[in-house]
């Protein structure tokens, strides 16, 4: 039985201090990972959505959640995973992908249900603007990112998928 | 066999062909060519090691028997495996890597793309989550099809050698059984003959626009739907499920 109550608002915004392990300065709300919260008699359950169905960070990030929300007094916590709807990077906030371009990755730009070729175009580059920018490899070090080259300030980078 | 009978048996199809695909892509992790595609081949690996998880998490559900993913992929021989087989074949080289990703991700794209409308919702959910990462896989193989094709001499004989030789495992991605006929009548997956067009459509373009010969359709390989496999899938779970196999219920 849940014995002080906790209001959903309350969570989320706890929650917000839950990062994306491989891009640190965005929370799991700004990615769009953060489904819902379901508060029962039988406890909180908290629902998240993986990015990629093998995104390996899905356990730090319900170990994570399950940590600060009993630091905070809040269990039982429940981590569950939906598949449907499916992800989409069209979650992301504006703000999100402001963060994101800060910290060198170039944000998704298109809406996911463009054509590949579509949005693998002018990515600008994060470091100096330019969109004389050229594709290396679809895949990167993460699942979500493909690799680039800026043929201005030759910087490599980072692009965040469409998907 | 009762609907739950089937379920479980099709979806164990599916998930074996993430998994089995999944583990020969992992096999080229520092091997490949270049850093990039060493990147890129395991980032193909981790997305169906995803989609496999998955898939054989909801077949443990359906059977209610109390297995795991782990269990499924760690605890069953070669004859209990229903992979096609031409995802259980050595790589080879890389041309024979990227034919068969080629033919596998075009039909999956395809398949893929049919189940998400599944009567099933967990299938269906699954279906258009996988069918995002799909379209990155099958632009992957299509683009290095052409690259290799219209490289050199060796490129492209060797990617052609490839298409020839793995052409005759193709028939048996769209072979149906009594499982298959079952569960299409509920609109529970799709029929696999429907979707032949379409994939062969795919591949006539893609090898054409490699420069590349279609392949002369001959004496086609089959087996895996009633759990017979070559050589290979034992000697690859020999090395997958060791470590689960000398100390079961081992964690990480």
């Amino acid at each position: 039985m849940v014995t002080e109550i906790h209001t959903k608002e309350e969570i989320l915004a706890l929650l917000q201090e839950i990062k994306d392990p491989e891009i640190p300065v965005l929370s799991i709300q700004d990615i769009g990972m953060l489904r819902d919260i379901h508060i029962t008699n039988n406890g909180y359950e908290v629902i998240l959505t993986p990015t990629y169905t093998g995104c390996p960070a899905m356990g730090i990030i319900e170990a994570d959640i399950k940590a600060l929300l009993e630091t905070k007094g809040i269990s039982p916590v429940k981590v569950s995973l939906t598949y449907s709807p499916a992800w989409t990077t069209d979650w992301m906030t504006e703000e999100a992908k402001l963060k994101m371009q800060r910290y060198g990755i170039a944000p998704p730009k298109h809406s996911s249900c463009g054509d590949l070729a579509t949005a693998e175009m002018h990515v600008a580059c994060p470091y100096c603007g330019s969109k004389h920018t050229e594709l290396i490899s679809r895949f990167g070090s993460t699942a979500c990112k493909s690799l680039y080259k800026c043929e201005d300030c030759k910087e490599p980078f980072e692009y965040f998928k469409c998907h | 066999m009762t609907q739950q009978e089937a379920l479980f048996k099709y979806i164990l199809r599916l998930g074996d062909n993430a998994l089995i695909h999944s583990h020969r892509l992992s096999e080229w992790c520092s091997n490949a060519p270049f850093l990039e595609e060493d990147l890129a081949l395991t980032n193909l690996a981790l997305d169906m090691i995803g989609r496999a998880q998955a898939l054989l998490q909801y077949a443990g559900n359906v059977e209610g028997k109390g297995r795991t993913e782990d269990t499924l992929a760690y605890r069953r021989s070669e004859r209990q495996y229903y992979n096609n087989l031409l995802v259980e074949l050595p790589n080879t080289d890389f041309a024979y890597t990227i034919a068969r990703l080629l033919f596998i991700s075009a039909f999956e794209k395809e398949y893929y793309a049919a189940l998400q409308k599944s009567a099933d919702s967990t299938l269906a959910a699954i279906a258009a989550k996988t069918l995002k990462e799909i379209k990155y896989h099958f632009a992957h193989a299509h683009d290095w099809t052409i690259r290799l094709g219209m490289g050199t001499e060796e490129s492209h004989q060797r990617i052609q050698n490839a298409v020839n030789d793995w052409w005759m495992y193709t028939s048996e991605l769209f072979e149906m059984d009594e499982t298959d006929d079952q569960l299409v009548k509920d609109g529970m997956v799709p029929d696999l003959k429907a979707l032949y067009p379409a994939w062969l459509q795919t591949i006539t373009d893609t090898l054409k626009a490699a420069s590349l010969n279609m392949p002369v359709t001959g004496y086609m390989q089959t087996g895996s739907r009633k759990g017979i496999h070559t050589e290979h899938l034992g000697h690859l779970l020999s090395e997958m499920q060791y470590l689960q196999r000398a100390y079961p219920d081992a964690e990480w």
